[in-house]
């Protein structure tokens, strides 16, 4: 089992490094969370401190990305603004994909009426539009950085839940399952030792995927006033104030944007790649 | 047919009850009371005539109470009074609005089938082409961009540096004092930029999706019979291939339907064009609740018909289960 899991893994990470575009999107991933752990020691100013004198500066040897409407120079803003993106990316898509696996586990290894209810409920999930569904729920709690993760969360595991439950369905009637069934393995261990780690790589690319995903949303809210409330910067809200400025200021509004594309890019560049990768049918 | 259509409608009943159980619980079980909301901000409302407005909305009554008046008046296509000062029922308010989100998405979904269809056979008959290439990457480019960014730099761009379109709205001033025709052009003229956005915005995935449905059909093995008869390329790929990989993308219609309502909100009030979108954006911040309840379903409903109408299309289309072969279904 051990020897065969370490084959799979160096097969799979050796057609990831020969897969050009996906390398490139891992790096630019790779950069965004040195620059984020590095944000204090890299911002050449604090990005909440005021200057009146330097207000809407265009890009300079001083300022690299200008400064916006309060003096703030939105380089340093948009660095602390990648932390924003990287924790709601990562913790939202980690709460979608645990309530997901666990739904989607339950529902495809029992199957009959358990899995009817759940994946109802699932029907019903998806009939809502999200972005509604989190622009209604966040504006009635508070708008925070935790509410966003946690609503994100709570609105996007469906489509997990499906993924994990149509890989236990094949899964589950398997020799190797009835063979640990035979052996008298209980249902928490067939499920967790058995079925789970098998159906993990399907789960992984979707994951990737939402990380992209989850951070457009919160960009999204955000530059729409009802995600992370300013002064507490995100790529969203600098965006926002770049709106306000658009004639004056192409700056504010050209960065945090690029940044944005480039990050949701390299992510999904990452996830087709490890999808790829994982793909039986492209065993060269 | 019959019997395919009835199952499917009944099994519509569980999951409408699911969706008002959903908007009640998700409205309701939050915190902050609507006429606090309300009133809070005016020191001229008395704690007595909170009371009122907390009778009049019935807030006084258990959940379940509620929910049960909320969901008889609901059959009843009676979804409420708007918090707002005008106090107008809901209703009415999404029914002015619906149309204009409608039919702006039936314009880019039509120009999005237009490019994405041949891109995706160009794509598949190409494969690994300089074109598939270039449509991989500007596909990446379309799922990566934040469509409200696109618009700020369309509008940057064609609105204030070339000043060819108009940024916002729908209508110049004074547009009713000129003929069809010039109002046609002023119509065409707004709605160039965010059509362009929001057809962007799914071109993308349509196209990629449109690619590997083809790249799948051509390997088939009716595909290969049709090139030993002899027959030439074009018919095969647009006779034979194109009218089987077509099938699915009439599913992804269906599913379609939740992202573009969603999507309707960034590009409506980005551009201020006062469709159903900006009308959620506006109940959510004013915390009109009887509004935000109303889009949520009315939203939810349209997507059930949305996937209703994708199956039963499908259905029609593929004779298998049109001629209730399909034991599965």
């Amino acid at each position: 089992m051990t020897r065969r899991d370490s084959y799979l893994r160096d097969v799979v990470l050796r057609r990831l490094r020969s897969n050009p575009l996906a390398v490139s999107g891992g790096i630019v991933v790779l950069v965004m969370f040195l620059v984020s752990s590095l944000a204090p020691v890299i911002t050449p100013y604090q990005p909440n401190t005021l200057d009146a004198y330097h207000v809407l500066l265009p890009p300079s040897a001083s300022h690299w990305f200008g400064t916006d409407d309060l003096g703030r120079d939105v380089f340093s803003r948009m660095v602390y603004g990648a932390r924003v993106s990287l924790k709601v990316g990562f913790v939202a898509v980690g709460i979608a994909t645990v309530i997901g696996t666990i739904i989607g586990l339950i529902a495809g290894y029992y199957g009959g009426l358990v899995d009817s209810l759940l994946m109802r409920f699932v029907d019903i999930m998806l009939c809502f539009p999200t972005f509604f569904l989190i622009l209604a729920i966040v504006t009635i709690r508070e708008p925070s950085i935790l509410n966003i993760m946690l609503i994100i969360g709570f609105t996007g595991w469906m489509g997990v839940s499906r993924l994990v439950r149509a890989e236990v369905l094949s899964l589950r009637e398997r020799d190797f399952v009835q063979a640990a069934r035979a052996m008298g393995c209980s249902d928490l261990r067939i499920i967790f030792r058995h079925i789970l780690p098998n159906a993990m790589g399907p789960v992984l690319v979707y994951a990737t995927l939402g990380i992209a995903t989850a951070i457009l949303t919160e960009s999204s809210l955000s530059f729409l006033g009802i995600g992370v409330q300013p002064p507490e910067p995100s790529w969203g809200n600098i965006l926002a104030s770049g709106k306000e400025f658009l004639e004056f200021a192409w700056w504010l509004f050209l960065f945090p944007g690029l940044a944005i594309t480039v990050t949701t890019l390299s992510y999904y560049l990452v996830g087709e790649g490890i999808r790829d990768a994982l793909d039986p049918r492209n065993v060269r | 047919m019959a019997y395919y259509l009835a199952k499917r409608l009944l099994l519509m009943i569980p999951l409408l009850i699911g969706i008002t159980v959903i908007t009640f619980g998700v409205i309701h079980l939050t915190p902050g009371e609507p006429v606090e909301m309300q009133t809070a901000m005016n020191p001229k409302v008395s704690a007595e005539a909170r009371d009122r407005l907390r009778k009049y909305y019935e807030l006084d009554k258990p959940i379940h109470v509620q929910y049960y008046r909320w969901v008889s008046r609901l059959v009843r296509l009676d979804l409420g009074k708007s918090f707002s000062p005008d106090g107008r029922p809901v209703a009415a308010k999404i029914r002015e609005r619906l149309p204009i989100t409608i039919n702006l998405n039936i314009i880019s979904l039509i120009l999005e089938f237009a490019l994405a269809i041949p891109i995706g056979v160009m794509a598949a008959t190409h494969r690994n082409g300089p074109l598939d290439r270039w449509t991989t990457v500007f596909v990446f480019l379309g799922f990566a961009t934040p469509l409200f960014w696109l618009s700020l730099i369309l509008m940057y761009l064609f609105g204030i540096q070339f000043g060819w379109l108009p940024i916002s709205g729908l209508h110049s001033l004074g547009y009713a004092t000129h003929g069809f025709w010039w109002q046609l052009w002023d119509l065409a003229k707004h709605l160039v930029l965010p059509v362009s956005v929001a057809t962007f915005g799914s071109l993308a995935g349509l196209s990629r999706y449109m690619r590997s449905g083809m790249i799948d059909t051509l390997g088939q093995d009716y595909i290969t019979t049709a090139r030993a008869k002899g027959l030439s390329e074009r018919v095969v790929v647009y006779k034979h291939a194109l009218r089987n990989a077509l099938l699915p993308v009439i599913t992804l219609l269906g599913l379609s339907v939740p992202g573009l309502i969603g999507g309707s909100v960034i590009f409506e009030s980005i551009f201020s064009i006062p469709g159903m979108g900006q009308l959620f954006y506006q109940g959510v911040m004013a915390r009109d609740y009887p509004l935000v309840m109303g889009i949520l379903v009315i939203g939810a409903v349209l997507t059930l018909l949305g996937n209703l109408l994708a199956d039963l299309g499908y259905a029609l289309a593929d004779p298998r289960i049109r001629h209730g072969r399909g034991g599965a279904l």
